[in-house]
């Protein structure tokens, strides 16, 4: 079976990857939030050119991430492919105005609303792209538990996020391994069998992988309360790092992008940039 | 609230990786664009296992985690995946499955996914679409049943034998007896 | 004398889920700086005595207990376990199970961390403990980056910024090949002398444990202790074998060679053995008496051939180069070697689960390079170390049945295939259980069955023994030797250096991805180089035979392998 192709922590020298975990992460949190709130086309240039300033600043490849992005491409393309299907003349609606580009098959013409609406929605998705990319390839998985119990997420959260990233090769290997067993005796995932055959085949990997994942609970578990996980109300890290200047800045710069964005977006009372009216 | 006991937190976070793993071996299923989403069933399992806390945590971070790796977090469906872990951690509260299974369990389990699936694909996940991204309802409502259909048949397949796998395997040892 | 660290008075204990106590009356003292050795066959509770000593019980384990036991001073049943692991630290037997830090530094500081201990003083402690165990060079790394001794000695420095004045070990020795064992021993010695901690070991690996002084051992049997003395005393007397423990060899040999054991000859270690002249004189008469001892077989055809194979599971990277072996019909073979050194690879190569990037492989002659892993699967079985990973199907019938099932067998075929399956396997009684009523070696048997099913020639198994006592291991192996017998090739990937011993003529020594040798057993083990190489033992046979002036080490272990089996031959029938 092929390995499972995921995006790693890239360890390099570079301005983004010397920032803390923390502001990573709180930058990362609010360039979501921004983009998820915002409808304005202006705005989200704005992010994306950002983001494609600091994917420079921090070294990291384009070749490096390419297969995420092809999948992000992908992912794109068939949820614009399914809006345009479903509701050809969304924009119309939203834009309270039409303008006819192509005259269609029926009900499904080309407006220039319509294809606005579909940049808009694209954007939004994309704007956050290389953000969440970096913000995967640049952070030590080591800090995320302790950013996340400096933003205030309980410890014991944070530490079963660690937990899941240090034992995601594990399961991937148990999985493998399985499988390729099962394979022996004739139990195929992929292939010609029917929907059901191959639901029924794959608890013949799941139900030996979910046991031994059970085991590993009972262990990992007894590991941790032998070396006193969960004696204190709170917990030091090993690999926390203080905020630098560069931290600062970079917080309120997330900060005021996120005002900027609230201002701009809901300054008319509506959330949507319309260029037709 | 409660403080997350030490277990509760281990099975969490394998909990989680397990999610990942099944998340990215895409099953293709013969309707294009929904493959067979693993995930789920064990995910269930975990809940009526561990709880509704565990079920929601699971979730998200499983889901975040696969997103983050793909192509950047779609926070409604990942929330959406949270919401299932929480429905049926609490429908299956205090089932205690370790103590034996019976087809009254298997029922609440069954019902627990079906409620969990059909909120959260019917509703959550749509109405936040419409929130976030501000997609046209048709859409979300075909998708969303897509994803509810093809998760109840999956988790109430492969989650209800995974459970009865569970059960029979912890059950103590009996008096049995050698036939020749 | 100084208050004992660990005090059991009159304990008993009965896990709440059971229907019997799981130990009975124990009395056991154990004092600071001194070495002890639990040993015991599996379910003599000496895991149980263990998780006592280390607050699991009751914390984790809930149950109810008699007598008194103290720890520090203190009695665990009213200390919170916190309190306990900074008195006892315990390295549990799976390494990666106590390996939760996404990196070593993090791992070894884990503790520290739930301390609340400031990061200054925290990176403190751990370069310091890294450096006693020898890991500090690699505190960047993450846990698949390691090997088993390495992770070991992680889990060793994560208990040991404690500060704690006992050291637990649980079957130290089960994941790790030879050398790393004998290492992990080595380093156990160097740290008590280090820290004066009191160190407890249970295994039941006695030759492998006694590579380095242990003060005390104590054998236990059904939930009670049988035997509590001195490694010197211990080992004169004949108390092991009653108990289910395997005797160390050099002790084995000198029983043969009519030499009794005394506590004069420090008989606790073979380092330390003192023989008289007319002592190994009568080793050497034993020696020379058991000759004639000559491998009769009969040329078989070639069933497996193994091309020039060569594979990377990344292009930068080769995990094996140009390995090229082959396996005659009705073989038992043993493939041996470092952890890493590509064995598993090659098994997967084989059975078809990943593609050579260069190289063939011949079945019979026939290439099977373009066969599919179930075409391959038909003449070729993989059986994997657990075998819970394997069993998918709650009854022994249906796990059996289950490769049949996407053949196109009659339904009255398949049950006359089980049903001849499972009496080759001696499972025939039990077709109707759940497999989780089953023993480990059981279940063994259950996954060897559900591969056999399939009729193939030739079976492959990884670790077939490992973390088995002697009584499931021979209990596995004279199984396979049965099958072998019966026409079945076999091939195991083993760090267990008596399985390759007793039970396989050949070996096949891998390292670093290569083939370096394929000659007997009893040569490997007597070839310093290779030993060295891939990171196998010699054993405590060849220490005797050189220390006795025997003139040829590698026979005398033959000689000794022969005699052995004569005896368990007799013993049986």
């Amino acid at each position: 079976m092929a390995r499972i192709a995921i995006l790693n922590y890239i360890k390099r020298p570079s301005p983004v990857h010397e920032l803390t975990g923390t502001t990573k992460l709180i930058f990362f949190i609010v360039w979501s939030v921004a983009s998820m709130v915002t409808f304005d086309t202006r705005i989200l240039l704005c992010m994306l050119a950002i983001g494609a300033v600091i994917f420079r600043i921090s070294r990291i490849r384009i070749r490096d991430i390419s297969v995420v992005l092809g999948l992000a491409a992908v992912f794109l393309l068939l949820n614009n492919i399914f809006i345009y299907l479903f509701t050809p003349e969304y924009g119309v609606e939203l834009y309270e105005s039409r303008t006819v580009l192509l005259a269609g098959v029926g009900r499904y013409t080309v407006t220039a609303q319509q294809l606005f609406y579909h940049l808009n929605v694209t954007l939004k998705v994309i704007c956050v792209v290389p953000v969440a990319l970096l913000f995967i390839a640049c952070t030590d998985p080591s800090e995320f538990a302790a950013s996340l119990a400096r933003i205030g997420v309980s410890y014991r959260a944070g530490y079963a996020v660690s937990l899941a990233l240090r034992y995601i090769p594990d399961v991937q290997r148990e999985y493998t391994n399985i499988s390729q067993a099962q394979q022996a005796r004739g139990i195929e995932l992929s292939g010609k069998d029917k929907f059901f055959t191959r639901l029924k085949n794959s608890v013949a990997i799941l139900l030996p992988l979910v046991m031994s994942s059970l085991n590993r609970i009972e262990t990992v578990s007894n590991a941790m309360e032998l070396r006193g996980f969960g004696k204190e109300k709170k917990r030091t890290w090993y690999t926390q790092r203080s905020l630098k200047r560069n931290d600062w800045l970079t917080i309120g710069f997330a900060a005021v992008i996120l005002v900027i964005d609230l201002i701009v977006t809901f300054w008319d009372g509506s959330r949507y940039y319309n260029p037709f009216l | 609230m409660k403080k997350l006991s030490v277990k509760s937190v281990v099975a969490i976070g394998i909990g989680a990786a397990l999610f990942f793993v099944l998340g990215k071996v895409a099953i293709p299923s013969p309707v294009p664009n929904t493959n067979i989403s693993l995930q789920y069933a064990v995910e269930a399992v975990f809940a009526t296992l561990f709880g509704p806390i565990a079920g929601i945590v699971i979730g998200f971070i499983g889901h975040t985690l696969i997103d983050a790796t793909s192509y950047g977090p779609w926070w409604s469906w990942i929330i959406a995946s949270a919401f299932v872990g929480l429905v049926i951690g609490l429908v299956t509260m205090k089932m205690n499955v370790e103590e034996g299974i019976d087809s009254k369990k298997l029922i609440r389990f069954n019902v627990a996914h079906i409620i969990a699936h059909v909120l959260a694909w019917g509703l959550v996940a749509p109405v936040l679409d419409i929130l976030i991204y501000a997609e046209p309802v048709e859409k979300l409502f075909a998708q969303g049943l897509m994803a509810a259909v093809s998760n109840i048949i999956t988790t109430g397949v492969v989650g209800t034998l995974l459970l009865l796998g569970y059960a029979k395997t912890v059950v103590k040892k009996g008096s049995l007896e050698k036939e020749d | 004398m100084a208050e004992p660290i660990i005090s059991f008075k009159d304990y008993g204990f009965q896990y709440l889920a059971q229907a019997s106590p799981t130990l009975y009356h124990i009395n056991l003292d154990i004092y600071p700086g001194e070495k002890v050795l639990i040993a015991g066959a599996s379910g003599s509770g000496k895991s149980t005595v263990g998780s006592c000593i280390n607050g699991l019980i009751p914390y984790a384990y809930p149950g109810e207990s008699t007598g008194s036991l103290l720890v520090g001073g203190k009695d665990p049943a009213r200390e919170s376990i916190f309190n306990l692991s900074q008195i006892v630290g315990t390295v549990l037997q799976d390494t990666d199970g106590q390996f939760i830090g996404l990196t070593v530094g993090e791992d070894i500081a884990f503790a520290l961390e739930n301390d609340c201990v400031p990061q200054d003083e925290m990176k403190e402690t751990v370069q310091e403990v890294a450096k006693l165990v020898d890991i500090d060079h690699h505190l960047e790394y993450a846990p698949h980056e390691l090997s088993g001794g390495q992770k070991q000695r992680v889990s060793l420095a994560g208990v040991m910024v404690e500060k704690v004045q006992a050291l637990l070990f649980d079957e130290p020795l089960a994941n790790l090949d030879p050398a790393a064992g004998r290492a992990t021993i080595e380093l156990i010695d160097r740290i008590q002398e280090r820290t004066g901690a009191a160190v407890i070991i249970i295994e039941h690996r006695l030759e492998d444990v006694l590579w380095r002084r242990v003060d005390r051992i104590v054998l236990m049997d059904e939930g009670r202790i049988v035997a509590d003395m001195q490694a010197k005393a211990f080992l004169s007397g004949r108390m092991l074998l009653e108990h289910g423990i395997r005797e160390p060899l050099y002790l084995t040999a000198l029983r043969y060679a009519g030499v009794p054991v005394t506590e004069a000859m420090e008989p606790q270690h073979v380092g330390s053995l003192r023989l008289s002249e007319a002592q190994k004189e009568n080793v050497r008469g034993w020696y020379r008496a058991s000759g004639g001892y000559t491998e009769e077989k009969k040329e078989k055809p070639v069933l497996l051939d193994v091309e020039n194979l060569t594979f990377g599971y990344t292009p930068e990277r080769t995990n094996l180069r140009d390995v090229s072996f082959s396996v005659r019909e009705g073989d038992m073979v043993s493939i041996v070697g470092k952890n890493g050194a590509g064995k598993s690879t090659l098994a997967k190569l084989i059975c078809g689960f990943e593609k050579p990037t260069a190289g063939r492989i011949c079945l019979s002659g026939r290439d099977i390079s373009g066969d599919t892993i179930k075409e391959r699967a038909q003449r070729i079985g993989y059986v994997m170390q657990n075998p819970n990973q394997m069993i998918s199907r709650p009854l022994i019938w249906e796990e059996v049945e289950l490769a049949l099932l996407s053949g196109n067998m009659s339904a009255e075929e398949r049950k006359e295939r089980v049903e001849e399956t499972l009496k080759i396997c001696g499972l025939y009684p039990f077709r109707k259980w759940p497999v989780s009523a089953l023993s480990f070696g059981q279940k063994k048997r259950v996954t060897i069955a559900g591969i056999l099913v399939q009729r193939p020639q030739m079976i492959i198994l990884d670790e077939p023994t490992a973390g088995q006592d002697y009584h499931h291991y021979t209990e596995i192996m004279e199984f396979l030797k049965s099958l072998n017998a019966q026409g079945y090739t076999i091939v195991m990937i083993t760090h267990d250096m008596h399985l390759m011993l007793e039970y396989t003529p050949r070996a096949i020594v891998f390292s670093e991805g290569e083939l370096l040798a394929d000659t007997t057993a009893a040569h490997v083990l007597n070839d310093p180089e290779l030993v060295e190489r891939a990171n196998l033992k010699e054993t405590s046979l060849y220490t005797l035979s050189m220390a006795c002036g025997v003139d040829n080490p590698q026979e005398f272990t033959k000689r000794f392998i022969a005699c052995e089996e004569a005896y368990r031959k007799r013993e049986e029938g």
